[in-house]
């Protein structure tokens, strides 16, 4: 994974990769929010576009993040998503929590 | 019912197997040959199974998990995942979609509903203090000859 803010348009990008199950979702959690506690984004960018693999453990770690930076004013995207994963995205809901995009658009540099 | 093939493994509750469980069922399911998203859904199923035998069953504790995966006629994929950890004291609340035990760690609940729309089947047997076992099957679609 790589993170990235951006200051001007406090965006925290997070670049997944790989399979994102319960053996590495604690990780993941623990590098993003020590960058949410740091920077309080206005805007958490996951980027799917590498990831070849999610179940409800990466479900939960959206869900996670999202109870963190709605407080904060924060909002969440979900970049790229492969067709399956995209499949579990809406099964679980998550475009009522987050926005899943194709592609970073000028929206959310605001 | 008769069995076309067979292949059974059985494993530490150790979260780096999570990973080996998928490898072990995409590696089981070539001879069948399944489109890219019956793989997809199953990888997925067998990954929920061992994660919630490994957080819940064994929860801090370890023991084996035992995954056998069976060729049923007909393009049936059976998966049957068992652990012997602390069992569900009550199984049709468990598998109510957003339920968890674990809130606190992240978890979403949505385990047994991913299980549930992924497969044509789902059986859970738990005895508390015991263990769990979960019997999944799938029906692949109808193979089509190529050209
Ligand atoms: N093998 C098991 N042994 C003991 N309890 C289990 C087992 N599998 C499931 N449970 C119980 O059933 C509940 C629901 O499981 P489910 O997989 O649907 O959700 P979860 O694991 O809590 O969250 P998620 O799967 O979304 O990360 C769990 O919280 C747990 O209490
Ligand atoms: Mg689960």
């Amino acid at each position: 994974m790589k993170l990235h803010y951006d200051i001007d348009s406090s965006c925290l990008t997070a670049v997944l990769d790989g399979e994102i199950d319960h053996h590495i979702a604690g990780m993941v959690r623990m590098e993003v929010d020590t960058a949410i506690y740091a920077h309080s984004p206005r805007t958490l960018v996951l980027d799917f576009g590498n990831v070849t693999f999610m179940d409800s453990s990466g479900i939960g770690l959206i869900m996670g993040r999202y109870k963190i930076l709605q407080p904060l004013g924060g909002t969440i995207i979900l970049l790229r998503p492969a067709p399956h994963i995209g499949r579990i995205l809406r099964l679980a809901g998550m475009e009522r929590l987050a926005e899943i995009r194709q592609e970073l658009g000028e929206g959310a540099m605001q | 019912m008769k069995i076309l093939n067979e292949f059974k493994c059985t494993f530490p509750a150790n979260s780096a197997n999570e990973g080996l469980a998928r490898a072990t069922l995409s590696a089981f399911l070539i001879q069948a040959d399944p489109t890219a998203q019956e793989l997809a859904d199953l990888r997925t199923v067998i990954s929920e199974a061992v994660t919630n035998a490994i957080v819940h069953g064994y929860r801090g504790t370890t023991g084996d998990i035992t995954v056998c995966l069976r060729l049923l006629p007909e393009r049936v994929i059976y998966i049957k995942v068992t652990d012997k950890g602390c069992g569900i004291p009550d199984v049709q609340k468990a598998m109510e979609p957003l339920y968890t035990s674990a809130p606190e760690e992240d978890r979403a609940g949505l385990g047994f509903a991913i299980m549930q729309t992924f497969t044509s089947s789902l059986r859970v047997r738990s005895i508390a203090g015991h263990g769990t076992t979960l019997i999944m099957r799938r029906q692949l679609g109808v193979k089509h000859e190529e050209g």
